[in-house]
């Protein structure tokens, strides 16, 4: 049989080119990588190269013809030894249909029963009963004593970031951690955000498990395009070989008079992407049950913190084995008259609109969502099931926002439960003021909070 | 981390003379053949490979690696099973050098259930954590930390391995290779950067995109060594490695190799290449191939006679058409694949 060379595709758009010129002709030796051709694509001349060795034996499409389909066969070349009357036969051919596998089965794994690409539901994760004993500490604390218990439980762990080791963190949250682990386990990088996090991520393929500090995570804009294309796509790009498990966090959101650079909430941001898992917690319990969590998880884990916590202080579970699972959040003030949604800082917030409001006799219930992504969908729908009400609370942005997602959950799964309609309330829709009467503007209050949950309850 | 032993500011430029094959004679003609083997498997499923393309069976982006496939036999004839790689989306060559098996290669290419990333990856995007192969990136670059982070593991594990990370000669520009560079210096990682210039990125020449066109000395800021290295000689490029390796492997941290390659192809299959001249082209292809180059070795030194390289040709076709065999009749991946392996465990 000689070989037929097909008319070929010569970009990803190609259905069909004209063939511009032969650069051999009939009777001509070919080697490998010898220009047989020259065509012309819908973009470009480019030639085409023989791959197979022979004697070109029949040119069946001629030097001119235009609008030629791809995989017709152009050309045939006789094999080392092969008769010219093995061209018999052939003349210019309908394009041959190439693209469609074979539908016999190979040695490859087995194919599975045959199901419609459908998101999996998540499974039902239920809040740990823990009843021991607890500790009065702040969240700076907790945070700290999370990282150095995982640390203690697998040597596989490490942290890195700027400013973690002999500074003891930028915002001391890694206090003591240096002395305890050395300088292998915790280490000082450069400021050299992309390249670390980079650095981190190849270090979590070849098996370990970084914990990188971002200062803040303004700078994680630096190294958005390791956490978003390498962190969170390259298991589904191996074909679930090469997992990474690394825990990027740092504190979040506005803090006080630093201005537009060092103040910006990327929740939504980082909960648009599948592969990444992402964290806002709020109380200290949230912080060490969701960091342990967090760096106990095979997935990349965008953990949230927020500076203007890190000094309260919380009663927390005084337990090594206080794991609290990540996409579960917390109803932490029931209600009936309507449901608050908030994390990180705004919870606590949004705890203080609810005692407002139950002055007026109205009954606020109020969830903390804790996971970003994946979002505890059912336990918001419940709740409005129960209010028939919900205002969402953020400090970002509202397009695109935390609340423009919850809003579009109750649009799909609750739109008949509501008495009235969703409203958001975000930081104001502007890079964030330095002067404090400006700034004070653009953050939710309690009072902004509690006049929205009124005006849902036309109270 | 402990502070690097301190290296020479300027690193010494030992250029290898480019085309004179001026080495040890020790070469056994069993090694000879093993990188004849090597090399010739990359470009026929190379070639193969821009063929299925041209039936439409392979989409997308393919970037093939013909002409420069001295580079990685060169280099990975001096691994050891501890050490990992890791590269760029031109990365068909570099599977193949480090054993994995072709008929999952070219079925990842042709998006298929029986590729190494159930059709999931593509051509720019295939792993083996077996072989450890990590990938196959598509962002340029962005494989330089990532490698780094490898050498980071290696040393943190005290394994003794050694992460080759390749770019090309367009990477260098990126910042992150900086960033990595002055790590990789400071914390002592073992990382080998192999910079595979070969002359262009997309239709950039070196002289348009590089200030300074010497890439081996990249990494002259912050101390580590480089040479420059003829990558067209699989023989120049192995000894270059193994010194290479003697610095990295014993715990004196990164090198870089300048590896001076050129691809005949286009940058990938779409590419007419209009920024080069054809006598450019064939000029390489007649003077420096790797492979013609080597078989001329083999038989000058009478390692080998013509048959048997007829035979190892014979071997590789064989082995080439069973991949596209393979590639073309595996399945397409099941719609239920659609959702799987986004996060681990769920
Ligand atoms: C960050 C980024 N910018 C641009 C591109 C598009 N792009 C893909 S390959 C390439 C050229 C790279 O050249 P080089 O590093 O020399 O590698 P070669 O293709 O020659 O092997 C460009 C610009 C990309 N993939 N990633
Ligand atoms: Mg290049």
């Amino acid at each position: 049989m000689p070989i037929q060379i097909l008319m070929p595709a010569l970009s990803p758009t190609m259905t069909e080119g004209n063939l511009a010129s032969w650069t051999v002709k009939e009777g001509d030796s070919v080697r490998s990588g010898d220009v047989l051709c020259e065509i012309e694509t819908d973009k470009a001349t480019m030639e085409v190269e023989a791959v197979e060795e022979g004697i070109m034996g029949r040119i069946l499409v001629s030097s001119g013809t235009e609008n030629v389909a791809v995989n017709t066969v152009i050309a045939l070349i006789l094999e080392d030894g092969e008769e010219a009357s093995a061209l018999d036969g052939f003349e210019v051919a309908e394009p041959v249909d190439t693209t469609s596998p074979a539908p016999i089965a190979t040695d490859s794994p087995a194919m599975a029963a045959h199901a419609d690409p459908v998101a999996p539901t998540a499974p039902e994760l239920l809040e740990p009963e823990y009843s021991g004993p607890m500790i009065s500490q702040t969240v700076r604390e907790s945070l700290r004593d999370a990282m150095a218990e995982e640390m203690r439980r697998d040597t596989n762990v490490f942290l890195l970031g700027e400013e973690v080791a002999q500074y003891q963190g930028a915002y001391k949250v890694s206090q003591g951690l240096l002395d305890e682990f050395g300088s292998d386990r915790v280490i000082d990088s450069p400021i050299t955000e992309y390249g670390f996090t980079g650095l981190s991520v190849g270090a979590a393929f070849g098996g370990l498990r970084p914990i990188v500090e971002f200062m803040t995570f303004n700078f994680s804009m630096q190294a958005i395009d390791h956490v978003v294309s390498s962190a969170a796509k390259t298991l589904y790009m191996s074909g679930g070989q090469m997992g990474c498990p690394i825990v990027f966090r740092g504190p979040n959101g506005p803090a006080s008079r630093v201005g537009a650079q060092h103040s910006q909430c990327f929740a939504a941001w980082y909960s648009q992407v599948p592969g990444l898992k992402v964290v806002a917690p709020w109380s200290g319990a949230d912080c060490k049950g969701l960091l342990k969590a967090a760096i106990r998880d095979p997935n990349p884990v965008i953990f949230l913190e927020n500076e203007l916590l890190y000094g309260t202080t919380f009663d927390v579970p005084e337990s090594d084995d206080f794991v609290l699972p990540i996409g579960k959040a917390k109803i932490e003030r029931a209600g009936t008259d309507v449901t608050i949604t908030a994390f990180s800082r705004m919870v606590g917030m949004a705890l203080d609109a609810a005692e407002l409001l139950a002055a007026d006799g109205i009954s606020a219930e109020v969830i903390n969502l804790r996971s970003i992504r994946p979002m505890d969908t059912a336990t918001i729908v419940a709740s409005v099931q129960k209010t028939n009400r919900i205002i969402s609370v953020e400090e970002g942005w509202p397009q695109s926002g935390v609340g423009a997602e919850i809003t579009a959950v109750i649009m799909e799964q609750a739109f008949d439960d509501l008495d009235a309609p969703v409203v958001r309330i975000t930081g104001e829709d502007v890079p964030m003021p330095y002067a404090a009467n400006l700034e004070a503007l653009v953050l939710p209050t309690a009072e902004k909070i509690a006049a929205a949950a009124k005006s849902v309850c036309y109270a | 981390m402990a502070k690097a032993t301190p290296t020479p500011r300027t690193p010494a430029k030992t250029k290898t003379p480019k085309r004179k094959i001026a080495r040890k004679p020790v070469t056994s003609a069993e090694e000879l053949l093993s990188y004849y083997r090597q090399m010739l498997l990359i470009r026929r499923f190379e070639e193969k490979a821009g063929q299925l393309y041209g039936m439409g069976l392979i989409g997308g982006f393919c970037h093939l690696y013909i002409g420069q496939e001295a580079v990685v036999a060169g280099v990975q004839g001096n691994a050891q099973p501890q050490d990992s790689v890791i590269t760029s989306y031109r990365d068909h060559g570099h599977m193949l050098s480090c054993d994995m098996d072709p008929k999952g290669v070219m079925a990842e290419l042709t998006g298929r259930e029986g590729g190494y990333s159930r059709g999931k990856g593509g051509s720019m995007h295939m792993f083996s954590k077996e072989k450890k192969f990590y990938g196959g990136h598509g962002i340029v670059g962005g494989q330089v930390p990532l490698g780094t982070g490898l050498a980071f593991a290696h040393k943190y594990n005290k394994d003794n391995g050694v992460c080759y990370t390749y770019f090309g000669d367009g990477s260098v520009n990126q910042g992150q290779v900086y960033e990595s560079f002055n790590m990789a210096q400071l914390w002592s990682l073992p990382v080998l950067y192999i910079i595979e210039n070969n002359k262009y990125g997309m239709g950039t020449s070196l002289e348009r995109h590089s200030s300074n066109i010497e890439l081996y000395q990249r990494g002259a800021a912050h101390g580590i060594p480089g040479v420059q290295v003829d990558g067209m000689d699989v023989l120049a490029v192995r000894d270059a490695t193994a010194k290479a390796l003697e610095h990295v492997r014993g715990g004196k941290g990164p090198y870089i190799l300048e590896m001076l390659t050129y691809r005949y192809r286009g940058h990938s299959m779409s590419d007419p290449a209009k920024y080069r001249s054809k006598d450019e082209v064939s000029k390489v292809r007649s003077e420096q191939d790797p492979i013609d180059n080597l078989r001329e070795l083999i038989m000058k030194t009478k390692a080998a006679d013509e048959a048997t390289l007829k035979e190892i040709d014979r071997e590789i076709k064989v082995i080439v058409t069973e991949a596209a065999e393979f590639a073309k009749a595996s399945p397409v991946p099941d719609p239920s694949e659609l959702y799987t392996d986004i996060l681990v465990g769920e």
